[in-house]
């Protein structure tokens, strides 16, 4: 279990996380989501110690993040940020052998080769292993972080909204291989999204944030609700219930 | 391909110079990569480098470099020697190490810098490290005189230069990068100020300076290959010895921080602590080259980049290994050119400018074209 307790962080006047307490599940898949601003983004770099608080603790399966040695950390916990540009020549597999680093420190065991193998295997990377990172499609590099990611095979992994610049075919796709990362191997997954239907879809479990805060927290029958939903986002919207999905549509 | 790799380093390059972050510039490239539509077929197309040529490349370019440094030190150490072998020796033989202390600690510092700050056009002079040099070295002049200054044991000098420049670094990173929320960027510039700030310093003493203690202190910075102080010299191939085994014991460290400060602490990195202790390397090899024949840091960003481009990995076992052996071609075929075919009209330093502006305007227009 991730365990947040009074999270605060500020710049200058402004809080951007207010206060925040919140206990993530060591299962299953949990969403983050809430306006542009309310902090989703900057909770989820204080969990994975990118980003400092100002007050507040936050502990993973009692591991307090901030004080605890880092590879301690990095065997419990991963993060899969937005892509950032590197300038380094890095194949595919060697990105997903980053993965180990934790476990290994740069000399790979038998144990990571099997992992880095599994990993590329799980995210249908098979045929792209000895291409460099910087010549993939966005959909293909994004599978490649999250092959990354497995390879590091921690309980609890984190996703910054992970569907940003994807199409629906790469975005669907990858939600059903997060899906499957907690129905199959017994992952707690936790991401921000933007698209409240993927969230509906496809989670557990969703907190709502709007000015700095927790709003909302429960399974997405009780947040995707219009009233909910208003209280989130500040606009009305309309719920259908599609085929046992709740849908909510906003865009008229 | 080739094209939108091009595209991100010209907005890394531009963010770079006009002063902008690669944070800033970072998100805008990636939208660039990420939103050009391709087609899984063409994409699919491509010949697949595979593991095996790229060991093979490998194994041809370290050949290759081998052999290039030994002819360039073959050549070097007989060129018009005219039967004086047992003058000529001895003296080239220790201009020859001087080549290669100085060659290895600039081409590691530099790779180390440009690791750090994910930055392929940066050197460790942007922080103003060689310009703290110079401060120094002129300001003991100025205070003291050239008489007293002359007579400090060189030994103790170099020791309290490479202690000031190791120790400006800490503080430079404890202090600007101490609370996490600004970026190893926000140093790099302060790095700038002060480097403006000390050379501003330096010529204002130049200008006020006795024009004979000028020309004391003007033989003293540009130390040149041809009058090398052997003390210094084994001093500096102690300390450069101390710094590459550093740095090759932190290679696992250097190839994940390629991956940036987040995914790096992700992993587990503790990358405070790595930042400054490789930011200690870097100033304490800056010092060593500096001390030996002041500043030439355009050598690095040459080198660094030649061998990114001959290896094409991100490792850095074989990075800093390469751009050691090319730094170390470079300046010895560079000597060489001067001495016997220049006869001493100009430096070396100048030759190594001349060569690598060269290649860099070469870069440039074939990445503006492609």
């Amino acid at each position: 279990m991730i365990t947040i307790d009074s999270v605060i962080k500020t710049y200058g006047e402004t809080t951007v996380v207010d206060a925040v307490s919140l206990e993530l599940p060591d299962s299953g898949v949990t969403s983050i989501i809430g306006p542009n601003g309310a902090g989703k983004s900057t909770l989820l770099s204080i969990v994975s110690r990118i980003l400092g608080a100002d007050a507040g603790v936050v502990s993973v399966e009692g591991l307090d993040v901030f004080h605890s040695p880092s590879r301690e950390v990095a065997k419990k916990l991963s993060i899969l940020r937005q892509d950032q540009h590197t300038t380094a020549r890095i194949t595919v597999r060697e990105l997903v052998e980053f993965g180990r680093y934790p476990h290994s420190h740069g000399r790979l065991t038998a144990e990571c080769h099997a992992a880095v193998a599994s990993a590329l295997e799980y995210c249908d990377l098979a045929d792209l292993v000895d291409r460099p990172i910087h010549q993939l499609s966005g959909g293909q590099r994004q599978r490649a972080y999250v092959a990354m990611v497995l390879a590091q095979d921690t309980r609890y992994v984190l996703l910054d909204e992970p569907l940003n610049n994807l199409d629906m075919v790469h975005a669907t796709g990858l939600m059903r291989l997060l899906r499957s990362l907690a129905d199959e191997r017994g992952k707690s997954v936790v991401l921000v999204l933007h698209d409240i239907n993927y969230a509906s879809a496809y989670s557990d479990r969703i907190v709502a944030m709007r000015d700095a805060k927790v709003v909302v927290d429960g399974p997405p029958a009780s947040v995707i609700t219009p009233d909910a939903l208003e209280s989130v986002y500040g606009m009305p919207f309309r719920v259908h219930d599609l085929d046992g999905e709740r849908v909510a549509s906003y865009y008229r | 391909m080739r094209r939108r790799e091009d595209l991100s380093r010209a907005d890394a390059r531009v963010a770079s110079r006009t002063g902008g972050t690669t944070g800033a510039a970072t998100p805008g490239a990636h939208l660039t990569q990420v939103e050009i539509p391709r087609e899984p077929a063409a994409a699919s197309a491509l010949p697949h480098a595979s593991q095996e040529p790229r060991e093979r490349r490998l194994v041809v370019v370290f050949a290759s470099l081998a052999l290039l440094v030994v002819g360039a030190i073959a050549l070097y150490l007989t060129w018009g020697v005219d039967g004086h072998w047992d003058f000529a020796l001895p003296r080239r033989l220790e201009q020859v190490a001087a080549l290669i202390v100085v060659g290895v600690a600039i081409a590691v510092s530099t790779v180390i810098f440009q690791t750090l700050t994910q930055n392929r056009i940066l050197t460790p002079s942007i922080m103003g490290f060689d310009a703290l040099y110079v401060l120094l070295a002129t300001t003991l002049v100025f205070v003291l005189g050239s008489t007293v200054a002359e007579s400090i044991d060189p030994l103790l000098m170099y020791a309290v230069n490479a202690g000031l420049m190791m120790g400006a670094a800490t503080l430079l990173f404890r202090w600007v990068l101490g609370d996490g929320t600004r970026g190893l960027y926000t140093m790099v510039l302060v790095g700038v100020i002060a480097g403006t700030f000390f050379g501003s310093l330096t010529s204002f003493m130049f200008r006020v300076m006795d024009p004979n203690e000028f020309d004391t202190l003007m033989d003293q910075l540009f130390a040149s290959f041809n009058a090398i102080d052997t003390t210094l010299l084994g001093i500096s191939a102690v300390l450069l010895g101390v710094g590459i085994v550093a740095a090759y014991r932190l290679v696992p460290r250097l190839d994940v921080l390629v991956l940036g400060r987040e995914r790096a602490i992700t992993l587990g990195l503790d990358y405070d602590r790595t930042v400054t202790v490789l930011l200690l390397i870097v100033a304490g090899l800056v010092s060593v080259s500096t001390a030996l024949v002041g500043p030439i840091t355009f050598l690095g960003l040459l080198v660094a980049n030649l061998a990114y481009q001959l290896t094409r990995t991100h490792r850095h076992v074989i990075n800093l290994t390469a751009a050691g052996m090319l730094a170390v071609v470079a300046l010895v075929l560079g000597q060489a050119v001067l001495v016997h075919v220049l006869h001493f009209a100009g430096t070396l330093a100048s030759i190594i400018n001349v060569v690598g502006g060269i290649y860099f305007i070469a870069l440039l227009l074939k990445e503006a074209r492609a």
